[in-house]
């Protein structure tokens, strides 16, 4: 690998003298949402993408978190000035397809510029998130984990637990916490990054529970939240009991927690698969993966989980060329070569977009290597995806995580119970919902 | 006395005035007609379907429970700030305008905050008060202060006004200390002779004879608390937990920004506006008046 790389960067250089003289280079601008190791990983690809051939240059720009690029993104759009790829986080999915000619669809983009892209050669749970319902790819997937439990091996055997059994089941997860918690094993037994897509987003497609009418959103715009029904209920109670007894710890929304599992602060920590890189390089003590708990009293044969992460979008401009088109799209062709992709998912903890990515993985003995980075990958493609476990397009979607994110806090603090918050939830998510409908329909 | 200046013709007075007339037009008529424009529509985020929908949005914002909860939680969050900076200020004021050996440096240590950037002040203090990693939450919790603004709705407010007000001490320590400095000496000669001491020559001379500078701070102060604290409060709370942080100007950040409801933060913008407007007249009303006076 790194003779690759440093191949690749010498005809970087080689070519760089030589740029001046070629005009008829077509430049592709990629907005993206990838800070630091990860940054620097974007920029390879760029890199070994003008290194790899002649005609094509793309320049990737670092625009801020994904909710600053998405707006980075409307505002340039608007103005006129929009960049040819841009990065967009899964929720901004629903938004994304109702942006109408500010992009182009992959399947768009393929029948305009003659490169094909095969819908097939993607994971089952990342095409489904990015496609439309009739399995046409709308953007293109890129960087995708989902959740899995971290757990302290350490902490496990200072409780008396075997750390080479993680709890499957919820049950499981309560037992083991009440044991950390009797030891002291760690100041508090369990923690939870991303606490609505883990805790509620995964646990419904892993069950099979409606957590939106309509195939979560997939089906129509006029799409309703149904997480108030006894499922949800019983998951937010069990989230609320622990708490109480002290056994589980809220730290905060989306990635505010990310910390707390490799400081040692909690023996179980839920996070995204991605949070591999950062949990080796920071937990001071033996860590594993595990699978995501589930509950076999509502349903017993756990479904697929669903994805996280963010896809590219081709974007227009009033002023855009069908050669500037086929730029971009020979670029998303070079990023979802087997090779390119394996080396992302290796590098980054992403999981591997398309399934020649992680055969290739697999040929290479990476996971014989790395123990359990596989595990996502088997999480992501158990059983058969129903409606209710390809993922969610709804619109305005990361407002809906925020609601519920309130609401859970509330009860939380004990200002209501568990059925008012998700009853809150609902409503103030419905009102939401419709807004982006009449919006969105005009 | 006139002191009109006569200028022979239009041209060098409009050019004078035309650079302060451009930043007008460009950096706030503009901005804010297109404000008021966006709260009269109802827009998708890339602005690709428009319609014009009336009022409909300010009936939405008066009509939502959450709004009105959430302008209610800024007037108490502005006192709490405006309330807690100044008094903190004219303390400190009232004890620096003495004559005690190293003034000069502690007075400019008491300015120093003020050349600090709200999110860094607030990282400064989310490193002290973090409930996992900070030093005064440490000392909270081993004296059984169950210590987790993240998930305390009334801790949570209580960090951002602290983090909030703090920032404001400095500026207000300089107008306070400049107005005792203005108070004539012969008139505190004078109470100290008629035998009023320390708090009774402060609640009785000085107090009312700083109301001026009062007055202006507590418009400057109410102003910053609505208006600057957003870097603060995004750094250290994001207006959570649940709502219990979210002031006016965190939710018009929240709809419009991130939540990409452009109509409705339009609306809300226009009604922040207009709350601006109606306290800058105040001001410059009692200003005026004191000044013809």
């Amino acid at each position: 690998m790194k003779r690759r790389t440093l191949l690749a960067t010498t005809a970087a250089a080689a070519a760089l003298p030589s740029a001046g003289f070629a005009q008829a280079k077509t430049k592709i601008v990629w907005w993206h949402a990838m800070s630091a190791a990860l940054g620097e990983e974007v920029n390879r690809i760029a890199r070994e993408f003008n290194a790899s051939q002649g005609e094509v240059e793309v320049e990737a720009v670092f625009k801020g978190t994904y909710p600053e690029t998405l707006t980075a993104a409307i505002a340039a759009w608007r103005a006129g000035q929009a960049p040819h790829l841009v990065q967009m986080f899964e929720v901004g999915t629903g938004s994304m397809l109702a942006a109408g000619p500010a992009v182009k669809q992959v399947w768009q983009l393929s029948q305009e510029t003659g490169i094909e892209f095969d819908p097939k050669a993607y994971l089952a749970g990342v095409r489904g998130y990015y496609s439309l319902s009739d399995g046409r790819l709308a953007s293109m997937p890129f960087n995708s984990s989902t959740s899995v439990m971290w757990y302290n091996k350490d902490a496990f055997e200072k409780a008396g637990l075997d750390p080479e059994k993680p709890p499957v089941t919820w049950n499981d997860v309560i037992a083991a916490c009440r044991a950390l918690k009797a030891k002291a094993a760690t100041p508090t037994p369990m923690g939870s990054a991303w606490p609505i897509w883990i805790q509620f987003e995964q646990f419904a497609a892993m069950h099979d529970l409606v957590y939106a009418t309509k195939s979560n959103g997939f089906e129509g715009l006029d799409t309703e939240l149904k997480v108030n029904t006894p499922p949800f209920l019983k998951q937010m109670q069990r989230l609320l009991d622990m708490s109480k007894e002290g056994l589980f710890k809220y730290a905060g929304r989306d990635n505010a927690a990310d910390a707390i599992f490799p400081s040692g602060e909690v023996a179980i920590g839920f996070n995204s698969s991605a949070a591999r890189a950062a949990v080796a390089r920071d937990a001071k003590f033996r860590w594993g993966e595990a699978l995501l708990p589930i509950d076999p009293e509502i349903n017993a044969k756990p479904l697929n989980s669903i994805i996280g992460g963010a896809s590219l979008w081709t974007m227009t401009t009033p002023s855009r060329t069908p050669a500037e088109y086929k730029a971009t799209a020979q670029f998303l062709k070079f990023i979802s070569q087997p090779d390119n992709d394996a080396v992302w998912h290796q590098h980054t903890g992403y999981v591997p977009v398309t399934l020649a990515g992680y055969e290739l993985s697999k040929q290479q003995g990476y996971y014989a290597k790395t123990v359990g980075a596989d595990l996502p990958i088997q999480q992501l493609t158990r059983g058969e995806v129903t409606a209710n476990s390809r993922g969610f397009r709804l619109g305005r979607m990361a407002e809906l995580r925020n609601i519920f994110s309130e609401e859970l806090e509330k009860a939380l603090q004990g200002q209501q119970g568990a059925q008012a918050a998700l009853d809150a939830t609902v409503a103030r998510g419905n009102r939401v919902l419709r807004e982006f409908e009449k919006a969105t329909k005009g | 006395m006139e002191r009109r200046t006569i200028f022979a013709g239009w041209a060098l007075p409009a050019a004078f005035v035309l650079p302060q007339l451009l930043l007008t037009i460009f950096f706030f008529l503009w901005p804010a007609g297109e404000a008021i424009y966006g709260s009269l529509t109802r827009q998708d985020a890339f602005g690709i379907k428009t319609q014009f929908v009336g009022f409909e949005n300010f009936v939405d914002l008066f009509t939502d429970p959450l709004y009105v909860e959430s302008a209610g939680r800024t007037v108490l969050f502005c006192a709490a700030v405006s309330f807690l900076s100044m008094g903190v200020a004219l303390l400190l004021a009232v004890f620096a305008d003495r004559e005690i050996a190293g003034r000069g440096f502690y007075r400019t240590m008491l300015i120093w905050p003020y050349a600090v950037a709200p999110a860094v002040a607030a990282v400064v203090w989310l490193l002290l008060l973090h409930p996992q990693i900070g030093m005064i939450a440490h000392g909270l919790k081993a004296v059984g202060v169950d210590w987790d603004y993240k998930i305390n709705g009334g801790q949570a407010l209580l960090v951002v006004v602290l983090a909030s007000a703090w920032k404001q001490v400095s500026y207000n320590f300089i107008f306070f200390l400049a107005g005792l400095q203005s108070i004539p000496r012969s008139v505190i000669e004078a109470a100290r002779m008629d035998g009023a001491r320390g708090w009774r020559r402060f609640r009785t001379i000085l107090f009312p004879l700083l109301a001026p500078t009062t007055f202006f701070l507590l418009v400057v102060n109410l102003v910053y608390s609505a208006f600057d604290t957003f870097g603060t409060i995004q750094a250290l709370t994001q207006g959570g937990p649940g709502k219990s942080t979210e002031t006016l100007m965190v939710k018009v950040y929240r709809d419009g920004l991130v939540n990409q409801d452009l109509g409705g933060s339009s609306a809300q913008s226009v009604v922040l506006m207009l709350g601006i407007v109606a306290l800058t007249v105040l001001q410059f009303r009692f200003v005026g008046r004191r000044n013809s006076s």
